[in-house]
């Protein structure tokens, strides 16, 4: 049963999808980074990328959200505004505008996405501030009710990042990404660096908070587990191809492809 | 009687290449109509793929071949073919599914894992949570417990918490595997009287109960797969 | 009395052609830092090299010059520059500000109204407002080129949140016609205001960043701000103690070893014209004795 065409038969769904890969391939030299992905992201859907170590995730991820720039393909995006436009053919302005408003980025660490020596609350307002929010009273408070929200004190948001925890780090960025209410998030690795303790109120404030939000949402994890908790959907990938895509408890309980089999298998039971 | 659910020709085979390609048939040919208020128990040995089907209706395992066909929002989806979106909304209003263990984030409250179902739907969450409590005092978790993550509970508490969230939001279609598998006779009590009141709300129910006493208290027609796998 | 040996104002002239080019961008690109080949004057980097290009490239016979730093035409680097000109151009030179047609300034701007007849040249030491929330050139000028200057706004707001306000008081960012935001160099935020279509033609050189930039005549110049924080100026308690000056900038000046001090204009030309008309500050004897005391 080819899981792909059950997954994407046409004409079930009258909403066109926010994102449509198609064809998307990156090459490092004669290395295969990634190729021929495919798939669709409808509004609200949450989408986990799996596989091991140089099985391209993070490739792909990175080619989604502008980090590097693919080789062919097509990123199909559907703007707030209705505008269909494809991600790798526009310019560098509206890439840019796209990837500091409608789009965000978590890193996997989070001193890659934050400013550590600029204070917490300046770190949620900046993107605020990129759109034009001109009123210091209304972006603090912005800031100190995300800060709130992913359950940081209130009390800390004149303090530097610099001086907070991993877990605290994570939490903030995701802040710092969300309060602009972004219509696609991308998550690598969110709950990498962290101790276990800390990763499971991760991943419950990310799942609420993507929710309340609405956005769309790619996360790259070599994690299983993290991945049933929060993606809907699961694209397994294995050697820079995707070998296996479908709901995520189809996937991770009926799997298909040998290698998600072998990829399940291997999970260690607590 | 209105067909709920409806499975023709299902066949699937596992095939386990971990394990040097080795296929285990499962069944094929089957096919199983259920209607409103009625309720279901698949019968068979161990190995006969009770609980293959039950996943397979619920779409969590996908068989090789046939349909399945469910009545949602007032027409009839083929879930085997449907898209992963018109899969999850069929799963949220149409499809329940109470499993036997208990798969929920850590860290989450007791209350808010319950209540989860109903706030997804759009229920107001003081609402929700108010809902959560009523449902966990019937099945005899004690408020004391409500706000601790469930992880730490017992087997028979934690079957308990699955089973409130399983049915705090009610769906025309009632998936229930072994839903009472761990439970002391006062809780399997409550249990089948919540199963009752489900079906007598109209509810098209599918399970599997190894206890007798369960089974006989809720079953309108046996379903059984030795035969059907035979056919 | 002129130095032989030199060309006219130092540099030659494919050099004076080149600078005259960028500044001919810069002034149709208000704001924009314009890269230039710069060459090594015979002063340090910090001292003015910036400035002193723009103005050898476009002085004439016929012009005035007037060199200020920190609103001063009686410091060394003030001194040394307008001699560098009389040496090496011949120019007359003065320290008033309405006879001048061309200023050299180093971190102020004239008290007095500027003109149309006339061009300030700011020296700059660091030209890149962006630079301290990005360290790579290559990004600032993709921020210049986008107008991505949300960071901008993250400084200012850093100042509200550890301090209560903003409190930058020197180099304070601006917009120039709406459009690119520019370091004013270290000129106090008091001064600000006076860029705002100032009739004169203000040129900026950076010396040791090779970048000359420019606001043309009647340009608008906006002061960076919150809604709810606006841009304000320094202001005193008291007026300068020699003039009596309330409008002006003023300096600390230490008097004694127990503390003294007193505030004074940082404008000396424009201190001086005020005691001249007979504005008396607290501690000034009246001009004509001073004067006679000399």
């Amino acid at each position: 049963m080819n899981v792909l065409a059950a997954s994407f038969a046409p004409g079930l769904d009258p909403d066109p999808p926010l994102l449509a890969v198609r064809g998307l391939a990156k090459h490092y030299g004669t290395t295969l980074g990634c190729r021929d992905v495919a798939f669709d992201l409808w509004p609200g859907e949450v989408l986990g990328i799996v596989g091991e170590s140089g099985s391209g995730k993070t490739t792909l991820l990175n080619c989604l959200s502008a980090q590097i720039e693919a080789d062919a393909g097509e990123i199909l995006y559907r703007c707030r505004d209705g505008e269909e436009v494809d991600f790798r053919t526009l310019p560098e302005a509206r890439k840019r505008a796209l990837l500091r408003g409608e789009w965000g980025l978590v890193h996997q660490n989070p001193r890659d996405g934050l400013r550590l020596r600029v204070s917490a609350g300046a770190n949620i307002g900046e993107r605020l501030m990129a759109q034009g929010a001109r009123h210091y009273g209304g972006i603090r408070g912005e800031a100190t009710g995300w800060l709130t929200r992913v359950e940081i004190d209130a009390a800390r948001t004149d303090d530097l990042p610099l001086h907070f925890s991993g877990g605290m780090q994570q939490r903030l960025q995701i802040a710092r990404t969300l309060v602009t209410q972004p219509r696609l998030v991308f998550m690598d690795e969110p709950t990498g660096g962290l101790d276990v303790s800390v990763q499971a109120r991760l991943l419950d404030l990310i799942r609420g908070l993507v929710d309340e939000v609405g956005a769309s949402c790619i996360v790259v994890t070599h994690d299983l587990a993290v991945a049933r908790l929060l993606a809907h959907r699961l694209m397994v990938m294995k050697a820079g191809c995707v070998v296996e895509q479908g709901l995520t408890d189809q996937v991770l309980d009926d799997p298909h492809h040998p290698y998600t089999q072998l990829l399940v298998s291997s999970v260690l039971q607590v | 009687m209105t067909v709920m659910l409806s499975a023709q020709n299902l066949a699937k085979t596992y095939t386990l290449h971990t394990q040097g390609g080795t296929r285990i048939p499962v069944f094929r040919g089957l096919s199983l109509e259920v209607s409103a208020g009625e309720c279901v128990v698949l019968h068979g040995p161990s190995g006969a793929g009770k609980s293959t089907l039950l996943r397979a209706m619920y779409a969590n395992i996908l068989p090789d071949e046939g349909e399945i066909r469910v009545r949602h929002a007032g027409r009839m989806v083929d879930i085997l073919a449907a898209n992963s979106r018109t899969v999850l909304q069929v799963r949220r209003q149409t499809l329940g599914y109470v499993s036997q263990f208990l798969r929920v984030i850590p860290r989450v409250p007791t209350l808010d894992v319950v209540a989860e179902p109903l706030i997804r739907r759009g229920e107001d969450r003081a609402a929700a949570r108010e809902a959560a409590a009523a449902l966990l005092a019937r099945l005899n978790i004690p408020p004391r417990l409500w706000s601790l993550a469930p992880a730490t509970f017992s087997g028979g508490e934690q079957q308990r918490v699955n089973i409130a969230r399983g049915l705090i939001a009610p769906t025309p279609i009632l998936l229930l595997d072994e839903p009472t598998a761990s439970l002391d006779a006062a809780n399997r009590a409550v249990v089948t009287s919540l199963i009752s009141e489900a079906k007598a709300a109209g509810a098209a129910i599918v399970g599997i109960f190894h206890d007798d006493e369960t089974r006989a208290a809720v079953t309108d027609r046996l379903f059984d797969l030795s035969t059907a796998k035979a056919a | 009395m002129s130095e032989t040996g030199y060309n006219f104002a130092y540099l030659d002239e494919q050099t004076k052609r080149m600078i005259r080019r960028a500044i001919l961008k810069a002034v149709a690109i208000p704001g924009y830092q314009v890269p230039f080949a710069g060459r090594e004057m015979p002063l340090p980097y910090g001292w003015g090299t910036g400035g002193i290009q723009v103005t050898a490239a476009v002085i004439g016979a016929d012009d005035t010059l007037k060199v200020i730093d920190q609103g001063a035409d009686d410091t060394t680097n003030a001194v040394s520059i307008r001699r560098f000109f009389q040496k090496t151009a011949g120019v007359d030179t003065t320290t008033e500000t309405a006879a001048a047609s061309l200023i050299q300034t180093r971190h102020r701007i004239p008290e007095e109204p500027l003109t149309e007849a006339q061009i300030l040249v700011y020296q700059v030491p660091i030209p890149e407002p962006l630079r301290w929330m990005e360290a790579r050139e290559s990004e600032t000028r993709k921020m210049h080129a986008l107008t991505e200057y949300g960071v901008m706004h993250v400084r200012l707001y850093e100042d509200i949140a550890h301090l209560g306000r903003i409190v930058k008081s020197y180099d304070y960012p601006v917009r120039v016609n709406g459009r690119y935001i520019m370091a004013p160099s270290p000129i106090p935020k008091f001064d600000n205001p006076k860029m705002d279509h100032m009739p004169a033609l203000q040129l900026f050189g950076a010396g040791r960043e090779k970048r000359i930039y420019a606001v043309p005549p009647y340009t608008s110049v906006v002061s960076l701000d919150f809604e709810d924080h606006p841009f304000e100026v320094q202001t005193w308690s008291d007026g300068c103690a020699l003039c009596g000056a309330t409008d002006s900038y003023l300096d600390e000046v230490v008097i004694d070893d127990k503390g003294g001090r007193m505030m004074v204009c940082s404008d000396t030309d424009y201190c001086e014209k005020r005691r001249a008309a007979g504005h008396l500050g607290p501690m000034s004897a009246p001009y004509a004795e001073t004067e006679a005391a000399r």
